[in-house]
């Protein structure tokens, strides 16, 4: 009995103290359950995230773009990887998080079912997605959960490239032909609600942004990450000579930032519930593409058991 | 013919064929397996398109006429490509796409370590990078090879049938005409007909240890040195090349 | 087929450069040795992170235990002497 009040206590003098938290100490139920969901929910996004950017790797414009975009696309998919064993340490099986995925029943980032249309799409999400998610990661750095801090150490060091290689993109289009500019100007139309999305609801309609700041696992709430997002991007916009697509978008000078429209919640939720453009086609991609694959994944095993590789022996 | 056009007709069968291949190749991502293997077969198709791209640049420069690697990639039509037939084969199932791998992997490794002693400086300098990333890709396709021969059933049916349908396109992998004569007198050029026993002892140990059996009557697929291709080849460049000829006047 | 968890769970640890320690950074699945250490190059050294690797079933791995915190761990901080801070050495005296 005294050992459960000590363990609690040490608990929360590690997130008082902004000490991490590791797999085998003593953690609430809540924290361990909120943390296997919010870091599955990550890698599932990384993994789902190499679709609509995987789409354009064949018709890349150049042979730079298209080794840029592959490299990018394979740092999505490390980075899944890295969030999924993160998670593992947690007590829950790779198996078990794909299971979740495939069935449905998991969630993803609602930005990853919007479709690539054109080239300068790949542009807009590298700039604009890859931005956002930059300011959510950045933060998770510090998370209270070691095995997450040190796999968003990781994947930090290696996304400000992406966010490079977008903006790039968009630079070439917004200065290059008629044709590419309207290409680059068409994207931003159609990704920068979306991408306003992607930081979640309201703070009023977020319930539990408050115990997970509490637990560090978030440092900003989602309309402070909102507003930061618009503030910095609208300047980069400027220069690419690009117009935002927001008629009430105005620079506050009590406030010091931008006055914007708030995005259309209610398509929000409806992708969330699996009704966007693309949310039964990332989900059968990824079902064929496990389901294709089991065959090689049992022979891997086959031939591991059958060359009895002891492999913990001396 | 020329050395110089010789040499450009060289270096862009090189390029091409790598072209091609990370283009196959690269349409694996994100549809691996399982994940860890998604990643690796990405890097190889990374390191492929690097070695296309030095050679293009190469061939560009070779051919004096202005034009760029990019130019080359995307603006050539499919009687100027030098590809081997091998390559522009659609990938089938993850069996096939292995041993394909291999049959290349074997191939460059035998091939650039030639090219690496090579007299014209540019093509040994890229032939000594090539054989670092080559080497680590014989080893992941050879295991692959043994995993599947030697795994379930079904991976072992799929490899043969791997086996019975890509067999066909490997002589040509071999193939020499007026290009190679002129630059191997100018020792720039690799005898490709002495790689050609070497090659297969190197794939017939890979195959019996895979518990695999060669196809017994094959009548060996040519074309590609002359730009004869298969009907693959005009699909692949569609979609490649596509973008940039919408817009010719575009940079990227 | 039981789980499908892509083979057993691997540790991996990078080593920068000849002479310096080899570094915990992250996991992998794999199904047998030779796989588990191709991938652990694929996924943890693409940016020339390193020059050797080691790949560790996770299940061999021993660790400490929490609780063991105090025993294991706390003598040794009050064995002071054993810190370079321990001892005054004269200003202007090299090497030391």
């Amino acid at each position: 009995m005294d050992n459960a009040i000590d363990v609690e206590k040490s608990f929360n003098s590690k997130l008082e103290k902004n000490d991490f938290v590791e797999p085998k100490d003593w953690m609430p139920e809540n924290y361990r359950k909120h943390l296997i969901r919010q870091i599955s929910q990550h890698a599932h996004s990384e993994i789902i995230g190499m679709l609509p950017e995987g789409n354009w790797i064949s018709r890349a414009p150049s042979l730079r773009a298209k080794m840029v975009l592959l490299a990018k696309v394979q740092d999505e998919g490390g980075h899944g990887l890295y969030l999924y064993t993160a998670a593992e340490t947690l007590g829950v099986s790779r198996d078990e998080l794909l299971g979740a995925l495939h069935t449905g029943k998991a969630k993803y980032s609602s930005i990853f079912n919007y479709p690539t249309l054109t080239w300068a799409d790949i542009g807009a999400v590298g700039w604009l997605v890859d931005g956002a998610a930059i300011m959510n990661q950045v933060m998770l750095q510090r998370t209270s959960y070691g095995p997450y801090s040190r796999a968003m150490i990781r994947i930090c060091k290696e996304e400000s490239f992406h966010q490079r290689q977008g903006y790039e993109i968009m630079c070439r289009l917004s200065f290059g032909t008629d044709a590419q500019k309207e290409m680059a100007q068409d994207a931003l139309n159609r990704w920068w609600f979306p991408t306003m999305m992607m930081f979640g609801p309201p703070d009023k309609d977020s319930p539990n942004s408050e115990q997970a700041i509490k637990w560090r696992i978030k440092r900003e709430t989602n309309d402070e990450l909102r507003q930061k997002f618009v503030d910095r991007t609208v300047e980069q916009a400027q220069f690419l000579g690009l117009t935002i697509p927001d008629k009430n978008l105005k620079w506050n000078e009590a406030k010091k930032g931008y006055d914007f429209s708030e995005p259309n919640w209610e398509e929000f939720y409806n992708v969330i519930k699996g009704n966007g453009p693309c949310n039964k086609e990332r989900l059968e991609a990824r079902n064929k593409a496990h389901s294709d694959g089991a065959w090689v994944r049992e022979a891997a095993q086959a031939y591991a058991e059958k060359k009895k590789e002891n492999i913990l022996a001396a | 013919m020329t050395t110089q056009e010789a040499l450009f007709k060289y270096t862009l069968r090189l390029g091409d064929t790598s072209l091609i291949l990370a283009q196959r190749l690269s349409e694996w991502t994100s549809k691996g397996p399982f994940l860890e293997e998604d990643l690796a077969l990405t890097n190889i198709a990374l390191d492929i398109l690097g070695q296309a791209n030095s050679l293009l640049e190469y061939a560009a420069k070779i051919e004096g006429k202005g034009r760029s690697a990019d130019d080359l990639a995307f603006f050539r039509n499919e009687r100027e490509f030098y590809n081997t037939l091998l390559v522009e084969q659609p990938n089938g199932d993850y069996a096939q796409t292995i041993l394909r791998q291999c049959f290349i992997d074997n191939f460059d490794l035998l091939f650039y370590q030639e090219l690496a002693k090579s007299k014209d400086e540019t093509l040994a300098a890229i032939a000594a990078k090539s054989i670092k990333e080559i080497t680590y890709h014989v080893r992941h396709t050879s295991s692959w090879v043994d995993r599947f021969g030697n795994g379930t059933e079904e991976s072992h049916t799929r490899i043969q049938n791997a086996l019975n349908e890509l067999w066909r396109f490997t002589d040509e992998l071999f193939e020499m005409n007026e290009v190679d004569a002129v630059l191997i007198k100018e020792k720039i050029a690799v005898d490709l007909q002495i790689l050609k026993p070497i090659w297969k002892k190197q794939i017939e140990a890979t195959l019996q240890k895979a518990n695999l059996k060669l196809p017994e009557t094959v009548f060996m697929q040519t074309g590609s040195r002359n730009a004869k291709h298969t009907e693959h080849l005009g699909y692949i460049l569609a979609e490649m090349q596509y973008l940039p000829r919408m817009h010719p006047t575009a940079k990227w | 087929m039981s789980k499908d968890s892509q083979g057993p769970l691997w540790e991996v640890f990078v080593q920068k450069k000849a002479g310096q320690p080899f570094v915990h950074c992250g996991s992998l699945h794999a199904y047998d040795k030779e796989m588990a250490l191709e991938n652990a190059r694929d996924l943890y050294t693409r940016r020339s992170e390193g020059s050797a690797l080691w790949v560790v079933p996770a299940a061999a791995i021993v660790a400490s235990s929490p609780e063991d915190i105090g025993p294991f761990f706390e003598p040794a901080n009050d064995k002071v002497y054993r810190h370079p801070t321990f001892y005054q050495i004269p200003e202007g005296v090299k090497y030391i």
